[in-house]
């Protein structure tokens, strides 16, 4: 399977979920620049972390008018996996791929932390090779991930089941717990933790093993 | 040139003296002009020329077998094998966090960020060292806890859009720094060995390239600024702390890192401290070159700056760098793959000299060495140090039972989760541990496939009591907590915060912990290969505690960190080093002392580098063999406190000790005496017996069991806690003194 890991100016978990995808799931990875106008020969396409363009205005306002993000657009909307991680997922809010808004957390502090992340579904190719109700241990690293959504989306997101994590403690203040979320045809995901930072023991979890699993699986099956 | 008049006070406002304003004409053989002056002066700032401690600096030891580049450069370079070389300083930025918090520390990541990928290195991480006023106290509080949150705020906003973890640090609180905080930062790199820059220009004809930020107005004189006591008037001086932009540090980050690759450039330096002047004149100095440019050409964001401003701005994520004549467009085409200005603004030539041009026009004309390297240098007077009280008041009978809650509370020995968390200590996945997981961070080389552990430490009242001792005491430490993880210390980078150095006393301070620095760094074989003198840190005449720190690197191969906490009960806790001794006069200048008693008197613990240096052979060995669950050092607070940290983890494993000693309880639980290790294990025969080995004792002082901390000394109890009380009052520390004092 090869990854492709998008690169936007002030990405800087590219490096990891590029290592987390070549090395430690031992699939192919490749970079993929953000002025590129097509994503190449990829199966999969992550949105890393960071502060694309600096964020300096509200966090992936900038990125979602780069070159990439039609490209990206386009291969989701043919059904291509998308996931997007941290920045990558208030990239994908911002794109209009994913509903609702990523905004400053309760605390108003950055907080770099280990959390318990429920499984909610198992019914994504992020989550096929996890267990329902199983909780994963995984960080988070952000100052602007409480995820808010008017009362008709977040019942809808219920409703058809794309709510894929909650958080057990939740540390931001996301409505109704929620950590990541699936669009209407369940092939992009954004979430808050970075499942890319838990693909070995020696960082201190493994546990975000299963949403690249899950990714492989369904390609393979595919 | 511009003739305008230079008048004696005109010399003084730019800090100059007037021996050395005669050093100035001597050098030049005529008068200089204004912007002439203003080069001068920042160069010859105490920031920028170590005129007071350059004498003394020479005494430190800089050579090892692993030291690629010592001091000198823009960072220490140390090889860490299989092709691969570290890159690693620390630096202060305390007269900036002071005037504008948040910007101030800020830029200081940024400018040591830069100071390490300038040497072709890729930072992997930072960690920091900070020293603030009492957030509780009813008079300063208010601006203390502004400067605590303002400078916290600044490094995670600097460090985490750079992309680089914040894996550690200390912090700690005294009066001495209500109206002069200290913030020391330290960053470390990765490159391979043939791939590292020196900030060297060469090669006449070459062009001299700027590339990054604007140049704007800010931060002029910001490095004289770091040369002078604080005054009332020094408030008017923010438009002197410079902004950053993190995300043009990312940038520029990249764009260098690849404009490197191309083989293209010769030598690259940061605009730091003096901006453009201290670049184009130091690469020329290192490279015994000169080097022409013309003003114009530099992208300026004002209008109308003069030479001068243009000159002496220090606007952050800048460098200049020479490339080969020639194969400037393949320099240029990678700096607009990233969006970033290249232009280029003069060019190396072959008489030394700095000769600035604006419109055309030599507004400035200086000879390179003289400038950069032939600053005034001092041998200030130095007399002994104020020693302060040497008697010790009347000790009331202890209450350990109280007394370890109320330590476990106070702000020096607290948890800093609330600074840390705030830090992103893991993006680029390396961090094997990270803040007080284990003594020391360690920071894995993905390509190497070994470890790079560091620790930083300074403790500035025991420097207060004895300069010399206590900077011996910080580099041991420093080597302790490298060896509890099990890594060989290699080699070390030093920041000295002092304060005014024309006062004696204060000289004497530097003077004595260089000494003593030099001698322990010579004695635990690691040199210091960089580092950073911040003298002046007095405000209305008071003065800081000499605060020289330490970060000390060491090497291990990668592996799962043996942690702080004890994982399992029925273990035998062993006291390795021993319980050691205390009297009257050594008990003055522990953290119990201080958050118990309020006071400060005496002589720090005495060390004996040797039995040190057993002791971390020792842990070393017992680490290697598989046989310690969990490892501490003792140190800040002594053995209860690093008992009940060793019973803050997941496991909520605790311990029952019993001391075996004469001691008085609170100098047995609280005395900070060095070279002790706890070590948790299910082996303790064969603990004590690599002890033996090593002449270090080693006696099991007890058991871990579950939930509780149980102290006795000779079978009675002198305190029992459940566990979860002790860590609620440690974890909320911090917090509780930051908000306490908000409702005042």
């Amino acid at each position: 399977m090869r990854f492709g890991v998008i690169v936007f100016p002030g990405s800087n978990c590219d490096h990891d979920a590029f290592y987390a995808a070549g090395h430690n799931l031992g699939q192919e990875a490749q970079f993929i620049w953000h002025d590129s106008a097509s994503l190449g020969d990829v199966d999969a396409v992550v949105l890393p972390g960071g502060f694309s363009y600096g964020d300096y205005l509200r966090c992936g306002a900038i990125a979602k008018f780069s070159p990439v993000m039609a490209a990206v657009k386009k291969f989701a909307e043919g059904g291509g996996l998308v996931l997007g991680v941290c920045n990558g997922f208030q990239i994908l809010v911002e794109t209009g791929l994913l509903p609702g808004a990523l905004i400053r957390n309760r605390g108003l502090k950055f907080i770099c932390r280990e959390v318990g992340l429920r499984v909610e579904t198992t019914n994504s190719p992020f989550t096929a090779a996890a267990q329902t109700g199983q909780v994963l241990r995984m960080p988070i690293a952000h100052g602007e991930g409480c995820y808010i959504a008017d009362e008709r989306t977040l019942a809808e997101l219920e409703a058809e089941d794309r709510v894929a994590f909650r958080y057990v403690d939740n540390p931001n203040g996301s409505l109704r717990d929620i950590a990541g979320i699936l669009n209407a045809g369940r092939n992009v995901m954004g979430m808050m933790p970075h499942p890319e930072r838990a693909t070995e023991p020696l960082m201190g979890s493994s546990d975000g093993l299963a949403v690249f699993r899950s990714m492989l699986q369904s390609m393979v099956r595919a | 040139m511009n003739a305008a008049a230079i008048t004696p006070e005109i010399v003084a406002q730019h800090q100059l003296t007037p021996d050395e304003y005669g050093k100035i004409v001597e050098i030049l053989g005529r008068e200089p002009n204004y912007t002439e002056l203003g080069i001068f002066s920042v160069m010859w700032s105490e920031h920028c020329s170590y005129k007071s401690s350059r004498l003394h600096l020479k005494k430190l030891p800089t050579r090892g077998k692993l030291v690629v580049q010592g001091p000198g450069e823009n960072a220490g370079i140390i090889d860490i094998g299989g092709g691969y070389v570290i890159a690693f300083k620390i630096e202060s930025h305390n007269h900036p966090s002071f005037i504008e918090p948040f910007q101030g520390a800020a830029t200081g990541v940024g400018g040591i960020l830069r100071d390490i990928f300038t040497m072709g290195a890729r930072p992997i991480a930072v960690m920091d060292s900070l020293r603030f006023g009492r957030p509780d106290d009813p008079a300063t509080g208010p601006r203390n806890r502004r400067i605590v949150s303002g400078v916290v705020a600044g490094i995670a906003h600097y460090g985490n859009c750079f992309g680089v973890p914040t894996v550690g640090g200390e912090c700690i609180f005294e009066p001495c720094y209500d109206g002069n905080p200290l913030v020391n930062v330290f960053a470390l790199g990765v490159c391979r060995k043939e791939d590292v820059f020196y900030a060297k220009a060469a090669g006449v004809g070459n062009p001299v390239i700027y590339v990054g930020a604007r140049t704007g107005r800010d931060g002029i004189h910001g490095a004289s600024m770091a040369s002078a006591e604080f005054t009332e008037e020094s408030k008017q001086k923010r438009p002197n702390v410079q902004v950053g932009d993190p995300f043009m540090e990312k940038l520029l980050l990249e764009a260098c890192l690849e404009a490197m690759r191309t083989g293209a450039i010769v030598g690259i330096q940061d605009m730091g401290a003096a901006g453009l002047t201290c670049s184009t004149c130091e690469m020329g100095s290192r490279g015994g070159v000169g080097i022409e440019i013309e003003l114009d050409r530099v992208p300026q964001r004002a209008a109308g700056m003069t030479p001068y401003e243009i000159m002496l701005s220090e606007s952050q994520e800048r460098m200049l760098l020479v490339a080969d004549k020639g194969r400037e467009e393949e320099v240029f085409r990678v700096f607009r793959k990233w969006g970033l200005e290249a232009v280029e603004i003069g060019v190396v030539t072959g008489d030394g000299m700095l000769r600035v041009r604006h419109h055309g026009e030599v507004v400035a004309e200086i000879p390179n060495r003289e400038l950069a390297d032939e600053a005034p240098l001092y041998d200030r007077p130095h007399t002994v140090p104020a020693r302060p009280v040497g008697q010790a008041p009347d000790l009331p009978v202890a209450d350990i039972q109280e007394s370890l809650p109320a330590l476990l509370a106070s702000s020096d020995l607290c948890s800093k989760r609330w600074i840390w968390e705030q830090y992103d200590y893991q993006v680029r996945t390396n961090t094997v541990a990270g803040p007080e997981r284990a003594d020391a961070a360690i920071v894995r080389v993905k390509e190497t496939g070994t470890s790079v552990a560091m620790a930083l430490d300074g403790n500035s009242r025991y420097c207060y009591l004895d300069p010399r001792e206590g900077a011996k005491l910080a580099v041991a430490e420093c080597c302790r907590n490298l060896a509890t993880v099990g890594a060989q210390p290699v080699a070390a980078t030093n920041c000295l915060n002092f304060g005014n150095p024309e006062k004696p006393e204060i000289m004497a301070q530097l003077v004595e912990a260089i000494e003593g620095m030099g001698e322990a760094c010579r004695f635990f074989d690691t040199p210091i290969t960089g580092g950073n003198v911040s003298l002046y840190n007095e405000t209305l005449g008071e003065g800081i505690y000499p605060t020289p720190v330490l970060g000390i690197v060491g090497l291990l191969k990668t592996a799962a960190p043996v942690t702080i906490p004890f994982k399992n009960a029925g273990r035998a806790v062993v006291l390795l080093g021993g319980l050691g001794g205390c009297n009257e006069t050594d008990f003055g200048g522990t953290q119990y002392a201080k958050a118990i008693l309020g006071r400060l008197w005496g002589i720090p613990p005495a060390l004996d580098m040797e039995q040190e240096k057993h002791v971390h052979d020792a842990i070393r060995q017992i680490l290697a063999e598989g046989l310690a669950e969990s490892a501490h050092d003792l140190s800040d607070g002594g053995l209860a406190v690093a008992l009940a940290e060793c019973s803050f983890g997941p496991a909520g494993i605790g311990a029952q000790i019993d001391l075996d000693s004469d001691l008085r309880p609170d100098f047995l639980c609280f005395h900070e005496g060095p070279s002790r290790i706890l070590v948790s294990t299910s082996q303790p025969g064969r603990v004590a017996e690599i002890a033996a080995g090593h002449g270090v004792e080693a006696p099991a002082i007890g058991v871990t069991i579950g939930k509780e901390i149980e102290i006795r000394q000779r079978t009675m109890t002198l305190g029992s806690w459940e566990i979860s009380t002790l860590k609620a009052l440690y974890d909320q520390g911090l917090e509780k003194q930051l908000d306490a004092g908000k409702k005042r």
